[in-house]
């Protein structure tokens, strides 16, 4: 009788199991679709995607689109592919990211552990900047950047970038810094370490996961951004993102799509890299900070 | 010469006032113990001592220098917290020398240091662990091997103790002890617990509220509170604080204490102090401790002053080590400590023996104690 009553328990787990699988492959399948779509085309010459079935596998296979993409396609006005953009993206997003990560752990190390009157405020400002809208700071950081001279350079871009991800990244440390103990801390004042020295002894070492988070949220944050490329670029710092329109809204000629897609591609690939490596760290981070705080 | 000596400390946060007005000092290689119930402001004590929290106004002073206002670092102390606070990124060797390296003492004395502080605290297998991988003894010897590498004017202690399980508790208070008297430095600790206090200090200090109720070796505390809320909180079981009336007669003065269904308990007091006389006829507080009240085979045989009264039990408790009795009278629970194998049963009526030498005396108003 158990014995019989466990036998329908096991066969009803197994198919409810089953069920969960299969609709989990599907929704999988159709997240996934796009990026198909994509891969397949920019691996096809331009005949076969004008033949209109855009599912279809390759007759053809080539990497030509690829590298026109890269290295050859118009953009704008010259005919120099993606890559020097992408070079001005790298050199825009790293110095930014690691910028406004450092700065975020120094506000977030000071917000909960060296608090000071008013400090709530201060942090309550800074979570503000998490919340105001990209366009109603275009204007002021026009004139910040016109005066101080940086207007159209890569640097001026990773200054903005970095100055608008603060709020962001103090939010992520001080909510991972609240839960981290005082007691610490004070062990370490009793052993004389200055306050840099907790900073970068005690506190850094242990901020792994929160690392982690704030480097992937602010890499893919700036490095798609597009609004700030467009407004404040000038002609040798012009980010992938901006170059990638310019390259498929290119008015002359004919449209090569599968290049198109390639350059996509090209444009999506580090922000997803990024992801891949260290997405397991991304959620055990968000999750440490959303358990604890 | 007291060694540390804190004079008229105030400690406010905004318009809350956490500790009033302490004054405690202590020679060199003392051990005070600051006991009270949570919140009354004992952690916060030890942190202005640390300097860790400002105070507000008053003077700390260690071997005759002021350190209020010095940075942690630079008052030569060393602090075991409760947490333990062990560097979770770092080894056990480590976490020793981190204060050391911070100093910049050179590696061959800082292995020297090591060897010598996990040789006395037996945590040499341990030194190349990270603290996550520690038992909570360990940690515990680890924190304390941090402090002792120090080599501090004064130790400070933040109830070490309270995150271990009971048996260890008691090991390790009695390590602790151990390594002072080997160590003979001065020693500030903070428990909740009256059992550590009693067992630990040369001197205690009892806070509530903030303020310091009373301050003396351990056995002034225990035998002569100095108010109704050091006698409750010292001891356990808590001493038997009972309502009773005062009465002279021809023979002195006795203690009368109401039971119920019964005639009212006079106990003739053979040595009267003379503070008492002028409560004569008036309700006062009888406080007295649970093994000063017992059967009268197992009473104090040097005790002066010993009455005798017929007590209804209600329950008995059997402890292994004594039995505990519980009567009523003065209209409260009386908790009675006997011999493990006295003979008595719950229900009857039995005569208790009550060491009146022991006994004190409160105002019921001031709740200070009168004799």
């Amino acid at each position: 009788m158990s014995a019989a009553s466990q036998d329908v328990a096991t066969r009803n787990s197994i198919f409810a199991r089953a069920i969960i699988y299969v609709v989990l492959i599907l929704f999988a399948i159709y997240y996934l679709l796009p990026l198909y779509v994509m891969v397949v085309n920019s691996l096809k010459p331009l005949d076969e995607i004008r033949q209109g079935n855009m599912l279809a596998l390759p007759q053809q296979w080539t990497i030509a689109p690829w590298l026109s993409a890269w290295s050859t396609a118009q953009i704008g006005v010259q005919p120099v592919g993606l890559k020097p953009y992408f070079i001005n993206s790298m050199l825009m997003v790293v110095p930014a990211v690691a910028i406004s990560t450092m700065l975020g752990a120094l506000n977030g190390y000071v917000l909960t552990k060296w608090r000071f009157k008013g400090d709530s405020i201060v942090f309550g400002m800074m979570l503000l900047a998490c919340f105001i809208p990209f366009q109603i700071v275009l204007i002021p950081s026009a004139r910040i950047l016109g005066l101080t001279g940086l207007a159209g350079t890569i640097t001026g871009l990773v200054l903005i970038h970095a100055i608008y991800g603060l709020g962001f990244t103090t939010l992520f440390f001080r909510n991972y810094y609240e839960a981290f103990p005082t007691e610490l801390i004070r062990a370490a004042q009793i052993d004389g370490a200055s306050f840099f020295q907790i900073f970068r002894r005690i506190l850094l070492p242990s901020s792994g996961p929160i690392i982690v988070v704030t480097v992937i949220w602010q890499f893919t944050n700036i490095w798609n951004d597009f609004l700030f490329g467009s407004s404040f670029s000038g002609f040798n710092s012009i980010p992938l993102t901006v170059a990638l329109n310019n390259l498929v809204n290119s008015s002359t000629g004919v449209k090569e799509y599968n290049v198109h897609f390639a350059g996509a591609i090209l444009a999506a690939l580090p922000t997803l890299i990024v992801y891949i490596v260290s997405g397991r760290y991304f959620v055990r981070g968000l999750m440490a900070g959303a358990v604890k705080g | 010469m007291s060694f540390l000596k804190i004079s008229n400390l105030y400690k406010n946060y905004g318009q809350v006032e956490i500790l009033k007005d302490i004054n405690i000092e202590i020679d060199k290689g003392g051990f005070l113990v600051l006991v009270g119930p949570s919140g009354c402001g004992k952690s916060t004590l030890l942190n202005t001592i640390a300097g860790l929290e400002p105070i507000t106004s008053g003077e700390i002073s260690i071997n005759g220098n002021s350190v209020a206002g010095l940075h942690p670092s630079k008052r030569d102390i060393a602090m075991v917290f409760q947490s333990y606070a062990l560097y979770p990124n770092m080894t056990v060797a480590g976490n020793i020398a981190f204060g050391m390296e911070i100093r910049g003492v050179p590696k061959d004395e800082r292995d020297k240091a090591i060897k010598q502080v996990s040789d006395i605290l037996q945590i040499g297998h341990l030194l190349d662990r990270k603290p996550s991988q520690l038992s909570g003894g360990q940690r515990q010897r680890v924190a304390m091997g941090r402090a002792l590498v120090r080599d501090p004017q004064v130790f400070l202690f933040d109830e070490p103790l309270s995150n271990l399980d009971a048996k260890l508790r008691v090991d390790m208070r009695t390590e602790i002890k151990r390594l002072h008297q080997r160590m003979k430095t001065t020693i500030v600790y903070v428990t909740h617990d009256q059992i550590e206090a009693m067992t630990l200090a040369s001197k205690i200090a009892v806070l509530k509220d903030g303020m310091l109720q009373q301050f003396g070796t351990p056995a002034e505390i225990y035998n002569s509170p100095a108010n109704m809320f050091v006698a409750d909180f010292m001891g356990s079981p808590a001493m038997n604080l009972l309502n009773c009336r005062l009465e002279g007669g021809a023979g002195g003065l006795s203690v009368i204490l109401a039971r119920p269904d019964d005639q009212p308990l006079a106990l003739p007091i053979k040595m009267p102090n003379g503070a008492l006389d002028a409560y004569s006829g008036k309700e006062i507080i009888f406080g007295v401790r649970p093994e000063a009240l017992t059967d009268p085979d197992g009473a104090d045989r040097n005790a002066k002053s010993i009455a005798e009264g017929e007590c209804l039990i209600e329950v008995v408790e059997p402890a292994g080590s004594d039995t505990f009795a519980v009567t009523k009278l003065g209209g409260k629970e009386v908790v009675a400590r006997l011999r493990a194998d006295a003979a008595i049963h719950a229900g009857q009526k039995t005569k208790l023996a009550f060491n009146l030498d022991k006994a004190v005396f409160f105002d019921p108003k001031s709740q200070l104690r009168i004799a």
